[in-house]
């Protein structure tokens, strides 16, 4: 018996997510009085035995390039391999874009229940239960899973890292790999940018900002503070940002440490995707705005007049 | 060409969520319910578009769920589905569910089985892969963009921080989001027409649920909002500096 966690890479580089979804693994393991392995697929330039700070004991590679692109279909195979060659009962994804491809083929393949969108671990007490977001983040349901091997595919951002000393044994993983049946014709990335599941801190422009070309007030502040930037959907549907900025019921739900929306109302679609920031600081000149219950500091007050207050005095704080 | 878009049933976005029966169940009454946005907006939206492109192309829907389901089914089919099936079966988890699309899947022989990114209230995200798995077909989630280009699919999903563009040989499973197309609003025509299109009811075939929901929990309510005077910003900055500790 062990606990399996699969470590998502891009470029060669473990994702931050993964390793919040290896500490949580070890977490599980603990609980579990077992240890936690990792997987790994296609070329990887990060030190790997440094996984052992996030409580991994030994992390299996399967070091073929063919796998640098995710086909889930493959990708699901080799895991299942992995999963067979650790004894794994636990299966650990983030529940990030590669996690929601591949966890689910995994379930079926393995006959595993299912969590997805996982934000605690799980409660042993009476069987296996996994507290998960349902309706966007409104509420949560616990789910109890009744097969002998689950998964777990936890929400970016929904676990404190809690770093340790360790090191991982590293071992490459013998296994037989399909050829993709999708090719990856071109990828696009948006370089510097923050990825906005990951950021910590996400500050959000609204139909307050009035246009795009207003928008640097909240990407100097996002600039400024490390930060992703986001918005409404309104804002996206108009063409002001790009749609995958777009938070909410329909867009992408985030939990940063830290939401700043700027401009926005805080209607009910838009609080269901960010609602569990941890704190909320809302910037809006309608008192009545709904975003003000939500929220944990706010300024009533005109955007044009406030934020480049706010931006001054975060300079300064930083130094810059 | 042969679509089948896969459309659950939802509480509409500014539905109350609240819990009954010793927070069991979702409190489903006075609740108005839609279409999931994702399955609608951009799943079945696409898959007309690519049915205007090319005639000949028929879009099926299948639902898994009770008779409640069928207005939901209904304005599905006035948009510009052909024709339905509905599974006559209301329990179940993501599994059993994405069993039940499988076998109709399989009857039909689809080059394309569209579902939305997720549902909006269970927020799965995980049916799509299990029907491809289930078919063992190939699957790409959060589908941004879909074509065809000589018999391929060609399909930009969203990753961490950016796009990729996926070529894939069909059949082909595909979960959808934003930017796939723009919602519809069915009319006149579609609407009278969608009364006498065919809605095939089926009984479930045999499948087990790996999962069951223990209980609902609604989050802890704010302890309410620091207002700080629109003439000191700075002091915001100060707050989330030295109190709240996040900046
Ligand atoms: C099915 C469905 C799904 C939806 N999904 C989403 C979703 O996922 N995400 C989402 O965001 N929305 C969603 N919506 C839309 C949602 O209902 C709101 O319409 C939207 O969030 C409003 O965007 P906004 O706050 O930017 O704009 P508005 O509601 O127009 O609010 C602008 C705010 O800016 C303030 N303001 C104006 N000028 C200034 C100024 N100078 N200084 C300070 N403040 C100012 C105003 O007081 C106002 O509160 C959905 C709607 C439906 C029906
Ligand atoms: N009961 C259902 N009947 C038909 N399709 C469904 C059903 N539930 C979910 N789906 C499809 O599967 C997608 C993902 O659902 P989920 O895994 O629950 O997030 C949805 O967007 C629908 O396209």
């Amino acid at each position: 018996m062990s606990v399996l966690v699969f470590l998502d890479q891009a470029d060669g580089h473990v994702k931050k997510s993964s390793f919040e979804a290896a500490n949580y693994a070890a977490k599980v393991a603990g609980q579990l009085g077992t240890i936690a392995e990792a997987i790994v697929l296609g070329t990887v330039k990060d030190d790997l035995a440094s996984l052992g700070n996030y409580g991994v004991k030994k992390v299996h590679t399967v070091a073929d390039a063919s796998l640098d692109n995710l086909d889930a279909q493959v990708y699901a195979k080799v895991i299942a391999q992995a999963v067979e060659g650790t004894s794994a009962d636990v299966i650990i994804f983030s529940n990030n874009t590669a996690g929601k491809a591949i966890a689910p083929r995994l379930s079926v393949r393995l006959k595993a229940g299912l969590v997805s969108g996982a934000i605690a671990l799980p409660d042993t007490s009476n069987g296996f239960t996994v507290k998960k977001t349902v309706f966007s983040g409104k509420a949560f349901a616990n789910i109890t899973v009744s097969t002998a091997k689950k998964i777990i595919a936890l929400n970016p951002n929904s676990f404190s890292i809690v770093v340790g000393d360790g090191t991982a044994e590293v071992a490459a993983f013998t296994a037989t790999v399909d050829t993709a049946k999708v090719e990856v014709a071109s990828v696009n990335k948006i370089v510097g940018e923050v990825p906005l599941s990951e950021a910590e801190i996400v500050v959000s422009g609204g139909r307050g900002l009035k246009g795009p070309e207003n928008w640097g007030l909240v990407t100097e502040l996002a600039t400024l503070l490390g930060a992703a930037t986001a918005c409404s959907r309104p804002v996206a549907d108009i063409h002001w940002r790009p749609h995958h900025e777009h938070v909410g019921q329909t867009g992408l739900a985030i939990a940063p440490n830290l939401y700043i929306a700027v401009g926005i109302s805080g209607a009910i679609q838009h609080l269901a995707g960010v609602n569990r920031s941890k704190t909320i600081v809302v910037i809006n000149k309608d008192p009545e705005a709904p975003f003000f219950k939500a929220a944990d500091y706010g300024i009533v007050g005109d955007v044009f007049e406030v934020m480049p207050k706010i931006i001054a005095a975060v300079k300064k704080l930083k130094g810059a | 060409m042969k679509i089948l878009v896969c459309i659950s049933k939802t509480p509409d976005t500014t539905a109350k969520i609240a819990f009954a029966d010793n927070n069991t169940k979702f409190a489903a009454e006075g609740v108005q319910w839609i279409i999931n946005p994702y399955d609608e907006w951009y799943a079945l939206v696409r898959a007309i578009e690519l049915k205007e492109a090319d005639p000949s192309t028929s879009i099926h829907l299948v639902n898994v769920g009770t008779a409640d389901s069928e207005p939901i089914i209904r304005k599905a089919l006035a948009l510009g589905g052909d024709e339905a099936f509905r599974v006559n079966s209301d329990n179940g988890d993501s599994f059993y569910i994405a069993s039940q699309i499988a076998a109709i899947a399989k009857e039909g022989d689809y080059d394309l089985i569209f579902t939305g990114k997720e549902t909006i209230d269970f927020n799965g995200s995980s049916i799509g892969g299990m029907v491809a798995e289930l078919l063992d077909l190939p699957y790409i989630s959060h589908a941004i963009k879909f074509d065809l280009e000589s018999g391929k699919a060609v399909v930009v999903r969203e990753i961490e921080g950016g796009e990729e563009t996926d070529k894939v040989a069909l059949p082909v499973v595909v979960s959808c989001q934003k930017g796939m197309a723009e919602q519809r609003i069915p009319n006149m025509k579609g609407i009278m027409g969608a009364r006498t299109k065919p809605l095939k009811v089926t009984e479930p075939v045999a499948a087990e649920s790996y999962t069951t929901v223990a209980s609902f929990d609604l989050p802890p309510a704010k302890a309410g909002v620091k207002l700080v005077s629109p003439e000191t910003p700075e002091e915001l900055v100060r707050l989330l500096h030295e109190e709240a500790r996040v900046i």
